[in-house]
Protein backbone atom coordinates (compact mmCIF):
# COMPACT_ATOMS: atom_id res chain seq x y z
CA UNK A 1 0.00 0.00 0.00
CA UNK A 2 1.24 3.48 -0.84
CA UNK A 3 1.87 5.92 2.01
CA UNK A 4 -0.87 8.38 2.94
CA UNK A 5 -1.58 10.86 5.70
CA UNK A 6 -4.41 10.21 8.14
CA UNK A 7 -6.47 12.58 10.24
CA UNK A 8 -9.67 11.98 12.16
CA UNK A 9 -11.98 14.97 11.68
CA UNK A 10 -13.28 16.24 15.05
CA UNK A 11 -16.18 18.14 13.49
CA UNK A 12 -17.90 18.73 10.15
CA UNK A 13 -16.10 21.98 9.22
CA UNK A 14 -12.76 20.24 9.74
CA UNK A 15 -13.91 17.32 7.58
CA UNK A 16 -15.11 19.63 4.80
CA UNK A 17 -11.82 21.56 4.88
CA UNK A 18 -9.88 18.32 4.58
CA UNK A 19 -12.02 17.08 1.67
CA UNK A 20 -11.67 20.47 -0.05
CA UNK A 21 -7.90 20.10 0.32
CA UNK A 22 -8.05 16.75 -1.49
CA UNK A 23 -8.40 14.18 1.31
CA UNK A 24 -10.58 11.14 0.67
CA UNK A 25 -13.28 10.51 3.29
CA UNK A 26 -12.78 7.24 5.17
CA UNK A 27 -15.76 5.46 6.72
CA UNK A 28 -15.57 1.79 7.64
CA UNK A 29 -12.83 1.19 5.08
CA UNK A 30 -14.35 -2.08 3.88
CA UNK A 31 -13.98 -1.10 0.22
CA UNK A 32 -11.46 1.76 0.22
CA UNK A 33 -8.79 0.03 2.33
CA UNK A 34 -9.12 -3.13 0.26
CA UNK A 35 -8.71 -1.19 -3.01
CA UNK A 36 -5.76 0.78 -1.59
CA UNK A 37 -4.08 -2.51 -0.81
CA UNK A 38 -4.78 -3.59 -4.42
CA UNK A 39 -3.23 -0.30 -5.61
CA UNK A 40 -6.47 0.69 -7.35
CA UNK A 41 -7.18 3.57 -4.98
CA UNK A 42 -4.19 5.83 -4.34
CA UNK A 43 -5.26 8.62 -1.99
CA UNK A 44 -2.47 10.76 -0.58
CA UNK A 45 -4.62 11.79 2.37
CA UNK A 46 -7.51 10.23 4.25
CA UNK A 47 -9.91 12.04 6.53
CA UNK A 48 -11.69 9.70 8.93
CA UNK A 49 -15.31 10.85 9.17
CA UNK A 50 -16.52 8.24 11.65
CA UNK A 51 -16.16 10.54 14.68
CA UNK A 52 -18.51 13.13 13.14
CA UNK A 53 -21.98 13.53 14.66
CA UNK A 54 -23.59 11.87 11.61
CA UNK A 55 -24.36 8.47 13.13
CA UNK A 56 -28.02 9.01 13.98
CA UNK A 57 -31.34 8.08 12.37
CA UNK A 58 -33.76 10.94 13.04
CA UNK A 59 -37.43 11.61 12.42
CA UNK A 60 -38.39 14.11 9.73
CA UNK A 61 -41.45 16.34 10.24
CA UNK A 62 -43.34 14.61 7.38
CA UNK A 63 -42.92 11.14 8.90
CA UNK A 64 -39.84 10.29 6.90
CA UNK A 65 -36.37 9.50 8.26
CA UNK A 66 -33.01 11.22 8.02
CA UNK A 67 -30.12 8.76 8.06
CA UNK A 68 -26.72 10.17 8.96
CA UNK A 69 -23.94 9.30 6.52
CA UNK A 70 -21.86 7.47 9.12
CA UNK A 71 -24.67 5.25 10.41
CA UNK A 72 -23.27 1.73 10.21
CA UNK A 73 -25.12 -0.57 7.86
CA UNK A 74 -26.01 -2.95 10.70
CA UNK A 75 -27.41 -0.13 12.85
CA UNK A 76 -29.57 1.02 9.94
CA UNK A 77 -30.95 -2.48 9.44
CA UNK A 78 -31.61 -2.85 13.17
CA UNK A 79 -33.54 0.42 13.46
CA UNK A 80 -37.15 -0.41 14.35
CA UNK A 81 -38.55 2.52 12.35
CA UNK A 82 -36.66 1.39 9.25
CA UNK A 83 -37.80 -2.20 9.75
CA UNK A 84 -41.48 -1.31 10.06
CA UNK A 85 -41.78 1.66 7.67
CA UNK A 86 -39.23 0.65 5.02
CA UNK A 87 -38.73 -3.14 5.28
CA UNK A 88 -37.23 -3.16 1.77
CA UNK A 89 -34.35 -1.04 3.06
CA UNK A 90 -33.63 -3.22 6.10
CA UNK A 91 -33.79 -6.34 3.92
CA UNK A 92 -31.48 -4.89 1.27
CA UNK A 93 -28.85 -3.98 3.86
CA UNK A 94 -29.09 -7.41 5.49
CA UNK A 95 -28.72 -9.05 2.07
CA UNK A 96 -25.33 -7.44 1.58
CA UNK A 97 -21.88 -8.52 2.79
CA UNK A 98 -21.47 -10.23 6.19
CA UNK A 99 -22.25 -9.39 9.80
CA UNK A 100 -18.67 -8.20 10.34
CA UNK A 101 -18.66 -5.91 7.30
CA UNK A 102 -22.12 -4.49 8.02
CA UNK A 103 -20.83 -3.46 11.46
CA UNK A 104 -18.04 -1.48 9.77
CA UNK A 105 -19.56 -0.11 6.57
CA UNK A 106 -21.24 3.29 6.66
CA UNK A 107 -24.24 4.47 4.66
CA UNK A 108 -22.20 7.10 2.81
CA UNK A 109 -19.43 4.63 2.04
CA UNK A 110 -21.90 2.03 0.82
CA UNK A 111 -23.16 4.50 -1.79
CA UNK A 112 -19.63 5.24 -3.02
CA UNK A 113 -18.33 1.66 -3.13
CA UNK A 114 -16.72 0.57 -6.38
CA UNK A 115 -17.82 -2.18 -8.71
CA UNK A 116 -16.74 -5.78 -8.12
CA UNK A 117 -16.01 -6.32 -11.81
CA UNK A 118 -12.78 -8.36 -11.48
CA UNK A 119 -10.93 -6.18 -13.97
CA UNK A 120 -11.07 -3.12 -11.71
CA UNK A 121 -8.34 -4.73 -9.62
CA UNK A 122 -6.54 -6.66 -12.37
CA UNK A 123 -3.59 -4.48 -13.35
CA UNK A 124 -2.61 -6.89 -16.14
CA UNK A 125 -5.45 -5.83 -18.42
CA UNK A 126 -7.44 -2.76 -19.36
CA UNK A 127 -10.17 -1.19 -17.25
CA UNK A 128 -11.52 2.24 -18.09
CA UNK A 129 -12.57 2.77 -14.49
CA UNK A 130 -9.10 2.09 -13.12
CA UNK A 131 -7.10 3.61 -16.00
CA UNK A 132 -9.18 5.82 -18.32
CA UNK A 133 -8.53 4.95 -21.96
CA UNK A 134 -7.06 1.51 -21.22
CA UNK A 135 -10.09 -0.36 -22.57
CA UNK A 136 -12.65 -2.72 -21.07
CA UNK A 137 -11.42 -6.27 -20.62
CA UNK A 138 -14.86 -7.39 -19.48
CA UNK A 139 -16.47 -6.93 -22.91
CA UNK A 140 -14.82 -10.09 -24.25
CA UNK A 141 -13.62 -11.46 -20.94
CA UNK A 142 -15.22 -12.65 -17.72
CA UNK A 143 -18.52 -10.78 -17.64
CA UNK A 144 -21.03 -13.17 -16.12
CA UNK A 145 -21.63 -10.69 -13.31
CA UNK A 146 -21.71 -7.61 -15.51
CA UNK A 147 -24.57 -5.24 -16.24
CA UNK A 148 -27.08 -5.46 -19.09
CA UNK A 149 -28.67 -2.03 -18.59
CA UNK A 150 -26.98 1.38 -18.70
CA UNK A 151 -23.82 -0.02 -20.26
CA UNK A 152 -21.55 1.57 -22.84
CA UNK A 153 -18.81 0.32 -25.15
CA UNK A 154 -16.38 1.60 -22.51
CA UNK A 155 -17.71 -0.20 -19.43
CA UNK A 156 -20.27 -2.84 -18.46
CA UNK A 157 -19.49 -3.07 -14.75
CA UNK A 158 -22.50 -3.64 -12.48
CA UNK A 159 -23.12 -1.41 -9.49
CA UNK A 160 -22.62 -3.67 -6.47
CA UNK A 161 -24.72 -2.13 -3.70
CA UNK A 162 -27.89 -3.76 -2.39
CA UNK A 163 -28.81 -0.85 -0.13
CA UNK A 164 -28.66 1.59 -3.05
CA UNK A 165 -31.29 -0.40 -4.94
CA UNK A 166 -33.77 0.05 -2.10
CA UNK A 167 -32.90 3.75 -1.82
CA UNK A 168 -33.53 4.17 -5.55
CA UNK A 169 -36.99 2.65 -5.12
CA UNK A 170 -37.76 4.81 -2.08
CA UNK A 171 -37.12 8.19 -3.78
CA UNK A 172 -34.39 8.95 -1.27
CA UNK A 173 -32.59 12.29 -1.30
CA UNK A 174 -28.85 12.55 -0.70
CA UNK A 175 -27.60 15.54 1.27
CA UNK A 176 -24.05 16.59 0.44
CA UNK A 177 -22.01 19.37 1.97
CA UNK A 178 -18.85 21.21 1.04
CA UNK A 179 -17.10 24.37 2.13
CA UNK A 180 -19.30 26.03 -0.53
CA UNK A 181 -22.59 24.97 1.05
CA UNK A 182 -25.22 22.24 1.11
CA UNK A 183 -26.84 20.48 -1.83
CA UNK A 184 -29.64 17.91 -2.05
CA UNK A 185 -29.48 15.33 -4.82
CA UNK A 186 -32.39 13.07 -5.84
CA UNK A 187 -31.04 9.56 -5.30
CA UNK A 188 -31.29 8.51 -8.93
CA UNK A 189 -29.11 11.47 -9.94
CA UNK A 190 -26.23 10.55 -7.63
CA UNK A 191 -24.73 7.77 -9.73
CA UNK A 192 -23.66 8.27 -13.35
CA UNK A 193 -23.86 5.67 -16.09
CA UNK A 194 -20.40 4.97 -17.57
CA UNK A 195 -20.83 6.57 -20.99
CA UNK A 196 -17.42 7.58 -22.30
CA UNK A 197 -16.08 8.33 -18.80
CA UNK A 198 -16.57 5.21 -16.66
CA UNK A 199 -14.14 6.49 -14.03
CA UNK A 200 -16.56 9.34 -13.17
CA UNK A 201 -19.05 7.37 -11.13
CA UNK A 202 -21.10 10.02 -9.36
CA UNK A 203 -22.29 13.60 -9.76
CA UNK A 204 -20.45 14.65 -6.58
CA UNK A 205 -17.89 17.43 -6.92
CA UNK A 206 -14.44 16.52 -5.60
CA UNK A 207 -14.92 18.69 -2.51
CA UNK A 208 -18.33 17.31 -1.56
CA UNK A 209 -19.06 14.97 1.34
CA UNK A 210 -22.23 12.92 1.71
CA UNK A 211 -23.69 13.91 5.08
CA UNK A 212 -27.13 12.27 5.11
CA UNK A 213 -29.72 10.30 3.18
CA UNK A 214 -33.34 11.31 3.62
CA UNK A 215 -36.28 9.00 3.14
CA UNK A 216 -39.55 10.74 2.37
CA UNK A 217 -42.63 9.44 4.13
CA UNK A 218 -44.05 6.56 2.10
CA UNK A 219 -46.98 4.60 3.56
CA UNK A 220 -46.68 2.43 0.46
CA UNK A 221 -43.24 1.27 1.62
CA UNK A 222 -44.73 -0.71 4.51
CA UNK A 223 -45.64 -3.24 1.83
CA UNK A 224 -42.19 -3.51 0.29
CA UNK A 225 -39.63 -6.23 -0.25
CA UNK A 226 -36.05 -6.81 -1.44
CA UNK A 227 -35.41 -10.03 -3.32
CA UNK A 228 -31.85 -11.00 -4.19
CA UNK A 229 -30.69 -13.89 -6.37
CA UNK A 230 -27.08 -14.97 -6.02
CA UNK A 231 -24.76 -17.90 -6.66
CA UNK A 232 -24.70 -18.96 -3.01
CA UNK A 233 -27.26 -18.41 -0.28
CA UNK A 234 -25.34 -15.75 1.63
CA UNK A 235 -22.37 -13.35 1.53
CA UNK A 236 -22.30 -12.94 -2.26
CA UNK A 237 -23.04 -10.09 -4.62
CA UNK A 238 -26.30 -10.13 -6.53
CA UNK A 239 -26.70 -11.75 -9.90
CA UNK A 240 -29.99 -9.86 -9.99
CA UNK A 241 -32.04 -8.16 -7.32
CA UNK A 242 -35.36 -6.37 -7.07
CA UNK A 243 -36.56 -3.73 -4.61
CA UNK A 244 -40.29 -3.14 -4.82
CA UNK A 245 -43.17 -1.49 -3.00
CA UNK A 246 -46.72 -2.07 -4.14
CA UNK A 247 -50.25 -1.04 -3.34
CA UNK A 248 -53.14 -2.82 -5.00
CA UNK A 249 -56.62 -1.30 -4.78
CA UNK A 250 -59.73 -2.83 -6.34
CA UNK A 251 -57.60 -5.27 -8.29
CA UNK A 252 -55.46 -2.58 -9.86
CA UNK A 253 -51.96 -1.28 -9.19
CA UNK A 254 -52.63 1.95 -7.31
CA UNK A 255 -49.00 2.74 -6.52
CA UNK A 256 -45.68 1.08 -7.22
CA UNK A 257 -41.93 1.62 -6.81
CA UNK A 258 -39.50 -0.71 -8.53
CA UNK A 259 -35.71 -0.74 -8.72
CA UNK A 260 -33.19 -3.31 -9.93
CA UNK A 261 -29.72 -4.38 -8.81
CA UNK A 262 -27.01 -6.59 -10.29
CA UNK A 263 -28.19 -5.87 -13.81
CA UNK A 264 -27.27 -2.23 -14.29
CA UNK A 265 -24.29 0.12 -14.13
CA UNK A 266 -26.13 2.26 -11.56
CA UNK A 267 -28.83 1.51 -8.98
CA UNK A 268 -31.62 1.18 -11.53
CA UNK A 269 -35.04 2.71 -11.00
CA UNK A 270 -37.39 0.74 -13.29
CA UNK A 271 -39.54 3.60 -14.56
CA UNK A 272 -40.59 1.84 -17.78
CA UNK A 273 -41.97 -1.05 -15.75
CA UNK A 274 -43.67 1.32 -13.31
CA UNK A 275 -45.41 3.08 -16.21
CA UNK A 276 -46.83 -0.23 -17.43
CA UNK A 277 -47.91 -1.27 -13.94
CA UNK A 278 -49.58 1.91 -12.75
CA UNK A 279 -53.36 1.61 -13.02
CA UNK A 280 -53.20 -1.77 -14.73
CA UNK A 281 -54.89 -4.92 -13.37
CA UNK A 282 -52.67 -6.56 -10.75
CA UNK A 283 -52.11 -9.77 -12.65
CA UNK A 284 -49.10 -11.87 -13.48
CA UNK A 285 -49.63 -10.95 -17.10
CA UNK A 286 -49.28 -7.25 -16.22
CA UNK A 287 -46.19 -7.98 -14.11
CA UNK A 288 -44.60 -9.88 -17.00
CA UNK A 289 -45.35 -7.10 -19.49
CA UNK A 290 -43.88 -4.52 -17.13
CA UNK A 291 -40.71 -6.55 -16.62
CA UNK A 292 -40.34 -7.07 -20.37
CA UNK A 293 -40.74 -3.32 -21.02
CA UNK A 294 -37.95 -2.51 -18.58
CA UNK A 295 -35.56 -5.03 -20.09
CA UNK A 296 -36.36 -4.14 -23.69
CA UNK A 297 -33.18 -2.02 -24.09
CA UNK A 298 -30.99 -4.66 -22.39
CA UNK A 299 -27.61 -5.17 -24.06
CA UNK A 300 -26.27 -8.47 -22.72
CA UNK A 301 -22.95 -10.11 -23.53
CA UNK A 302 -22.78 -13.88 -24.12
CA UNK A 303 -22.13 -14.90 -20.51
CA UNK A 304 -24.56 -12.56 -18.75
CA UNK A 305 -27.49 -12.95 -21.14
CA UNK A 306 -29.18 -15.17 -18.54
CA UNK A 307 -29.71 -12.08 -16.38
CA UNK A 308 -32.26 -10.65 -18.79
CA UNK A 309 -34.67 -13.53 -18.17
CA UNK A 310 -33.68 -14.04 -14.53
CA UNK A 311 -34.40 -10.45 -13.51
CA UNK A 312 -37.77 -10.47 -15.28
CA UNK A 313 -38.78 -13.59 -13.37
CA UNK A 314 -37.53 -12.01 -10.15
CA UNK A 315 -39.56 -8.87 -10.79
CA UNK A 316 -42.71 -10.96 -11.33
CA UNK A 317 -42.05 -13.08 -8.24
CA UNK A 318 -41.47 -10.02 -6.05
CA UNK A 319 -44.60 -8.23 -7.25
CA UNK A 320 -46.66 -11.40 -6.86
CA UNK A 321 -45.49 -11.73 -3.28
CA UNK A 322 -46.33 -8.09 -2.51
CA UNK A 323 -49.76 -8.37 -4.17
CA UNK A 324 -50.48 -11.36 -1.95
CA UNK A 325 -54.18 -12.14 -1.79
CA UNK A 326 -55.04 -9.07 -3.85
CA UNK A 327 -53.80 -10.55 -7.11
CA UNK A 328 -56.63 -10.02 -9.60
CA UNK A 329 -58.64 -12.87 -11.17
CA UNK A 330 -56.81 -14.77 -13.87
CA UNK A 331 -53.60 -13.79 -12.16
CA UNK A 332 -52.24 -17.18 -11.28
CA UNK A 333 -49.81 -18.49 -13.86
CA UNK B 1 4.00 7.54 12.43
CA UNK B 2 0.99 8.21 14.63
CA UNK B 3 0.78 7.50 18.37
CA UNK B 4 -2.19 5.17 18.94
CA UNK B 5 -3.61 3.99 22.26
CA UNK B 6 -5.08 0.54 21.66
CA UNK B 7 -7.15 -0.97 24.48
CA UNK B 8 -6.99 -4.72 23.93
CA UNK B 9 -8.48 -7.28 26.32
CA UNK B 10 -8.61 -4.64 29.05
CA UNK B 11 -5.00 -3.51 28.70
CA UNK B 12 -4.04 -0.18 27.13
CA UNK B 13 -1.01 -0.28 24.84
CA UNK B 14 0.65 2.79 23.34
CA UNK B 15 1.92 2.10 19.83
CA UNK B 16 3.59 4.26 17.20
CA UNK B 17 1.93 3.19 13.96
CA UNK B 18 2.15 3.93 10.26
CA UNK B 19 -1.47 4.68 9.29
CA UNK B 20 -1.26 1.80 6.79
CA UNK B 21 -1.10 -0.79 9.58
CA UNK B 22 -4.31 -2.78 9.84
CA UNK B 23 -5.81 -3.58 13.21
CA UNK B 24 -5.04 -7.21 12.41
CA UNK B 25 -1.33 -6.54 11.88
CA UNK B 26 -1.20 -4.28 14.95
CA UNK B 27 -2.59 -7.14 17.05
CA UNK B 28 -0.41 -9.86 15.57
CA UNK B 29 2.86 -8.12 14.70
CA UNK B 30 3.00 -5.28 17.22
CA UNK B 31 1.27 -6.80 20.25
CA UNK B 32 2.09 -10.48 19.65
CA UNK B 33 -1.55 -11.54 19.89
CA UNK B 34 -1.41 -14.22 17.22
CA UNK B 35 -4.69 -15.88 18.12
CA UNK B 36 -6.40 -13.64 15.58
CA UNK B 37 -5.62 -15.11 12.16
CA UNK B 38 -4.89 -13.62 8.75
CA UNK B 39 -6.70 -15.61 6.07
CA UNK B 40 -7.67 -13.69 2.95
CA UNK B 41 -6.69 -10.20 4.20
CA UNK B 42 -9.61 -8.79 2.20
CA UNK B 43 -12.65 -9.22 4.41
CA UNK B 44 -13.94 -12.37 2.76
CA UNK B 45 -13.05 -15.21 5.18
CA UNK B 46 -13.70 -13.96 8.72
CA UNK B 47 -10.54 -15.50 10.25
CA UNK B 48 -9.52 -12.06 11.58
CA UNK B 49 -12.82 -11.35 13.38
CA UNK B 50 -12.43 -9.46 16.65
CA UNK B 51 -14.91 -7.60 18.87
CA UNK B 52 -14.84 -3.80 19.13
CA UNK B 53 -17.09 -2.43 21.86
CA UNK B 54 -18.83 -5.80 21.66
CA UNK B 55 -19.42 -5.68 17.90
CA UNK B 56 -17.70 -8.06 15.52
CA UNK B 57 -15.57 -6.61 12.74
CA UNK B 58 -13.01 -7.82 10.18
CA UNK B 59 -9.69 -6.60 11.60
CA UNK B 60 -7.93 -6.98 8.24
CA UNK B 61 -9.91 -4.12 6.64
CA UNK B 62 -9.69 -1.93 9.72
CA UNK B 63 -6.91 0.65 9.93
CA UNK B 64 -5.57 0.43 13.48
CA UNK B 65 -5.51 4.24 13.82
CA UNK B 66 -9.31 4.22 13.51
CA UNK B 67 -9.72 2.05 16.59
CA UNK B 68 -7.83 4.07 19.21
CA UNK B 69 -9.37 4.02 22.69
CA UNK B 70 -12.05 1.49 21.76
CA UNK B 71 -12.58 -1.75 23.68
CA UNK B 72 -11.03 -4.47 21.52
CA UNK B 73 -11.48 -8.13 22.45
CA UNK B 74 -9.49 -10.88 20.76
CA UNK B 75 -9.68 -14.62 21.32
CA UNK B 76 -6.99 -14.25 24.00
CA UNK B 77 -9.44 -12.09 25.95
CA UNK B 78 -12.35 -14.49 25.45
CA UNK B 79 -10.72 -17.37 27.31
CA UNK B 80 -7.44 -19.03 28.15
CA UNK B 81 -6.35 -22.66 28.66
CA UNK B 82 -7.74 -23.75 32.00
CA UNK B 83 -10.50 -21.16 31.95
CA UNK B 84 -12.15 -21.52 28.58
CA UNK B 85 -15.22 -19.54 27.65
CA UNK B 86 -18.36 -21.72 27.52
CA UNK B 87 -18.43 -21.25 23.73
CA UNK B 88 -14.84 -22.49 23.45
CA UNK B 89 -15.78 -25.53 25.55
CA UNK B 90 -18.76 -26.11 23.27
CA UNK B 91 -16.50 -25.95 20.19
CA UNK B 92 -14.32 -28.70 21.72
CA UNK B 93 -17.33 -30.78 22.79
CA UNK B 94 -19.16 -30.48 19.46
CA UNK B 95 -16.13 -31.15 17.23
CA UNK B 96 -16.49 -27.68 15.74
CA UNK B 97 -13.02 -27.51 14.16
CA UNK B 98 -10.40 -29.61 12.46
CA UNK B 99 -7.29 -27.55 11.65
CA UNK B 100 -8.40 -24.71 13.93
CA UNK B 101 -7.26 -21.82 11.74
CA UNK B 102 -10.72 -20.26 11.44
CA UNK B 103 -11.76 -21.09 15.01
CA UNK B 104 -10.79 -17.89 16.82
CA UNK B 105 -12.65 -15.89 14.18
CA UNK B 106 -15.64 -18.23 14.38
CA UNK B 107 -15.82 -17.83 18.16
CA UNK B 108 -15.43 -14.04 18.20
CA UNK B 109 -17.95 -13.79 15.38
CA UNK B 110 -20.43 -16.04 17.18
CA UNK B 111 -20.18 -13.96 20.37
CA UNK B 112 -20.87 -10.79 18.38
CA UNK B 113 -23.67 -12.52 16.51
CA UNK B 114 -25.34 -13.69 19.73
CA UNK B 115 -25.18 -10.12 21.08
CA UNK B 116 -26.75 -8.81 17.86
CA UNK B 117 -29.53 -11.35 18.18
CA UNK B 118 -30.15 -10.46 21.84
CA UNK B 119 -30.44 -6.82 20.77
CA UNK B 120 -33.20 -7.78 18.31
CA UNK B 121 -31.25 -7.54 15.04
CA UNK B 122 -33.06 -9.31 12.19
CA UNK B 123 -31.30 -11.13 9.34
CA UNK B 124 -32.07 -11.60 5.67
CA UNK B 125 -33.74 -14.95 6.40
CA UNK B 126 -36.01 -13.47 9.10
CA UNK B 127 -39.53 -13.86 7.63
CA UNK B 128 -40.72 -10.52 9.07
CA UNK B 129 -37.91 -8.00 9.63
CA UNK B 130 -40.19 -5.87 11.81
CA UNK B 131 -40.78 -8.74 14.26
CA UNK B 132 -39.95 -8.06 17.92
CA UNK B 133 -38.99 -11.61 18.82
CA UNK B 134 -36.86 -13.52 16.33
CA UNK B 135 -36.13 -17.19 17.17
CA UNK B 136 -32.47 -18.12 16.64
CA UNK B 137 -33.14 -21.08 14.36
CA UNK B 138 -30.49 -23.14 12.59
CA UNK B 139 -31.21 -21.17 9.40
CA UNK B 140 -30.70 -17.90 11.29
CA UNK B 141 -27.38 -19.08 12.75
CA UNK B 142 -26.10 -20.19 9.35
CA UNK B 143 -27.06 -16.90 7.70
CA UNK B 144 -25.64 -14.78 10.51
CA UNK B 145 -22.36 -16.74 10.50
CA UNK B 146 -21.87 -16.60 6.71
CA UNK B 147 -18.96 -14.18 7.09
CA UNK B 148 -16.83 -16.98 8.56
CA UNK B 149 -15.52 -19.65 6.23
CA UNK B 150 -14.24 -23.03 7.40
CA UNK B 151 -12.32 -24.82 4.68
CA UNK B 152 -12.24 -28.03 6.74
CA UNK B 153 -16.03 -27.97 6.55
CA UNK B 154 -16.74 -28.18 10.28
CA UNK B 155 -19.90 -26.16 9.82
CA UNK B 156 -22.28 -28.70 11.38
CA UNK B 157 -20.24 -28.77 14.59
CA UNK B 158 -19.94 -24.98 14.60
CA UNK B 159 -23.72 -24.58 14.37
CA UNK B 160 -24.21 -27.22 17.09
CA UNK B 161 -21.76 -25.45 19.41
CA UNK B 162 -23.42 -22.08 18.91
CA UNK B 163 -26.90 -23.58 19.35
CA UNK B 164 -25.78 -25.22 22.59
CA UNK B 165 -24.58 -22.00 24.22
CA UNK B 166 -27.36 -19.85 22.75
CA UNK B 167 -29.85 -22.08 24.55
CA UNK B 168 -27.97 -21.53 27.82
CA UNK B 169 -28.03 -17.74 27.45
CA UNK B 170 -24.22 -17.57 27.38
CA UNK B 171 -22.58 -14.20 26.67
Amino acid sequence: MRPFSYVSAPDLPAALDAVAAGARPLGGGTNLVDLMRADVERPEALVDVTALPLAGVDELPDGGLRIGATVRNSHLAADKRVRSRYPVLAQSVLAGASGQLRNMATVGGNLLQRTRCPYLRDHAVGCNKREPGSGCAALDGVHRGAAVLGTSEHCIAAHPSDMAVALAALDAVVEVQSVRGTRRIPFCELHRPPGATPHVETTLAPDELITAVELPAAPLARNSHYRKVRDRASFAFALVSVAAALEVRDGRVAEVRLALGGVATTPWRAREAEAVLLGAPATEETFRRAAAAELEPAAPRPDNAFKVELVQRTIVATLRQLAGGRLAEGGAA
Amino acid sequence: MIPVKLRVNGTTELLDLDPRVSLLDALREHLGLTGTKKGCDQGACGACTVLVDGERIAACLALAVQYAERDITTIEGVGQPGRLHPLQEAFVREDAFQCGFCTSGQICSALGMLAEHRAGMPSVVTPDVSAEDIPLTEAEIKERMSGNLCRCGAYEGIVDAIEAVAGEGVR
